[in-house]
């Protein structure tokens, strides 16, 4: 799989921006960090519309910038889409002017082109706006297709520069939609920038974590979710582990159902989503008990054997009672347990040490666990 | 319902001035683009440069092109041994001096609508896979369009009413150089000119009335086209 590199230094308004990450160029990549973080500089700085003082940055076999080799590939042949927050429509051509002004500059790649300028359109909803002109569009509208455009342009990687940040609540909900089809209909690598948590967390796969300008963690959305830094992505401080699953069975007697996640299974209060369906879950730490042996006489249903994999005091509550231990319960997959310090030094807990994660049902509420609240959380499972 | 000297004095200052603002209009939007877009060595001067014909009496500006155009001139002579082109006493000459004394309100309009010009759009289209020089004439340049319009209108006036330049520059010889400003000069200048002279500033006033009903009509529609009204 190509990949996305980008080891970079740039000075800019008194911020030293630091970028170093190395990651699967595929399904959608979050950027989060709070305003100022660096989100943009760093969408800047892969267009080629801001210059790096140092560094390198690759997608895939291109290099397109390389400070010691002497490369910085012009803007125009880094074959990219980026769709701005304010749309950035040519307010002298039409929608569908537009929409071509990237495809018909795309040279041999629009020839047999993998984004076709039907299915586009339909995907978007914009057959009704193509004759019209960027003016006479809603804020919706104009992103919408800022996206086609992008889109048409056949890039390797689409970077979206929070295109939601500028719409009032309504429209966010009528665009959102059409950015998900997007990762799912076309493979196509998305950056996508944005400080909205629910966005995040709907859409991405992978995640770049930056603060004060630097990306202080990228990787997994399951794994980068712990870092400290995201603690406005888990919803506040508290430290908890995410989970993937499908769906198995619903078992009408006790109202529970079975969710088959990586190499375990795990009972849940009903969910309300078909067999087959996928979804995403956030265990809490705070619902995890560990047990050094599988423990029969216990209430607790669910029992995951796992490996100890670090014990983290958190930095924002060091004197705290608690301890938080990360377990490995799958290949992808970790797990997190609150166990109070004098818990921890009687069990002689250690990386390595083989356990069980106790997990009560009635403990992840359907509401608690499923991402997003609730709403459409069957997002995310691909690049796993 | 005119005269056969009033026509000719109205066509050649027509042609005079359409001449002047179409071979003025591309070194006007580069320099204008050099202005609004760059930091160089000399920029003050350049400035200064094109602004000239704005604070000096325009015989000095007539006197200068005679210096420099006139045919022992530094590149008056040149044009003359090379080219054969002679411009002093000819009509191109009057079209010379009318661009020179039209030239900074071009460049000021243009340069107007090129600092108004949305570099974001620019660098959206540079992402979209356009060089620079398809950036320019497929963004940057439909965008200024309303500041060219104007400011062509404007110096076409500008061109149609210039007195001092032209007169130092290229002479007062009908037929040739006698432009609608110059003809009107003349008869004032002759015993019982005066009703003759009334008709030309008549002629002059419809001139600049229509040219300024046209600017804002083409502004207009420029404006519609870009999608800005």
């Amino acid at each position: 799989m190509s990949r996305l590199r980008v080891d970079t230094r740039r000075r800019l308004g008194g911020l030293e921006h630091r970028a170093d990450f190395d990651l699967p160029l595929a399904g959608l990549t979050a950027l989060f960090g709070a305003s100022g973080a660096g989100k943009s500089t760093l969408v800047n700085l892969i267009a080629g519309l801001l210059r790096p003082e140092a560094g390198r940055i690759a997608v895939g076999d291109t290099v397109f910038f390389d400070a010691a080799r002497g490369i910085d590939l012009p803007v125009h042949r880094r074959e990219l889409g980026v769709v701005f927050q304010d749309a950035r429509l040519f307010p002298h051509l039409s929608v569908a002017d537009n929409l071509r002004f990237g495809l018909q500059r795309a040279g041999a790649r629009a020839r047999a082109p993998r984004v076709p300028f039907d299915a586009v359109v339909a995907l978007l909803g914009l057959e009704a706006l193509l004759a019209r002109r960027p003016h006479t569009l809603s804020g919706g509208e104009r992103q919408r297709v800022a996206v086609g455009r992008a889109l048409l342009a056949q890039p390797r990687l689409l970077m979206l520069d929070e295109p939601l940040a500028s719409l009032d609540a309504p429209r966010k909900a009528e665009v959102l939609p059409y950015i998900e089809r997007l990762r799912d209909e076309f493979d196509l690598p998305i950056l996508y920038v944005s400080h909205a948590v629910d966005e995040v967390l709907r859409l991405a796969s992978t995640l770049v974590l930056l603060e004060r300008g630097a990306v202080v963690d990228a990787g997994p959305l399951t794994e980068v979710l712990e870092h400290p830094a995201a603690a406005p992505l888990r919803g506040g401080a508290d430290a908890g582990a995410l989970v993937y699953g499908v769906v198995r069975e619903h078992d009408p007697r006790y109202g529970l159902s079975t969710l088959a996640c990586e190499g375990f299974a795990l009972r849940v209060p009903r969910v309300d989503l078909p067999p087959g369906a996928r979804l995403r879950l956030r265990i809490p730490a705070r619902e995890v008990a560990l047990a050094l042996s599988p423990p029969n006489d216990v209430s607790i249903s669910n029992r995951i054997e796992g490996r100890v994999e670090q014990l983290l005091a958190r930095d924002d509550a060091p004197h705290a009672a608690h301890l938080e231990v990360r377990v490995r319960v799958g290949p992808q997959t970790v797990l997190a347990a609150a166990v109070t310090r004098e818990s921890a030094e009687r069990l002689a807990l250690a990386p390595g040490l083989r356990c069980w994660c106790l997990i009560k049902s009635v403990a992840l509420h359907a509401d608690a666990l499923v991402l997003a609240r609730g709403r459409a959380a069957r997002a995310g499972l691909g690049g796993d | 319902m005119f005269t056969a000297v009033e026509i000719e004095a109205l066509r050649l200052s027509l042609q005079v001035a359409l001449v002047a603002v179409a071979g003025s209009l591309p070194l006007a939007i580069a320099v204008a683009w050099l202005l609004a877009r760059h930091e160089f060595f000399g920029k003050t001067l350049l400035d200064a440069v094109v602004h000239l014909p704005l604070v000096l009496p325009p015989v000095v500006i007539g006197y200068f092109l005679l210096v420099l155009f006139g045919t022992q001139g530094p590149i008056g002579g040149w044009l003359h041994e090379t080219l054969g082109v002679r411009l002093i006493f000819t009509r191109w000459g009057a079209a010379l001096a009318a661009a020179v004394m039209s030239f900074p309100l071009v460049v000021r309009a243009i340069r107007l609508a090129l600092e108004a010009v949305d570099r974001g759009l620019e660098s959206a289209a540079r992402t979209l896979g356009a060089s620079r020089l398809d950036v320019f004439f497929s963004v940057t340049l439909p965008l200024m369009l309303p500041g060219i319009v104007s400011g062509g209108i404007v110096a076409f006036a500008a061109a149609l009413g210039d007195f001092g330049a032209t007169i130092t520059f290229v002479g007062n010889v009908q037929g040739e150089t006698q432009t609608l400003s110059l003809a009107i000069y003349s008869l004032t200048q002759t015993p019982d000119g005066d009703a003759a002279a009334l008709r030309l500033v008549l002629i002059a006033l419809a001139l600049a009335i229509g040219a300024l009903f046209a600017s804002e009509l083409a502004a207009r529609r420029v404006r519609r086209y870009i999608g800005r009204a």
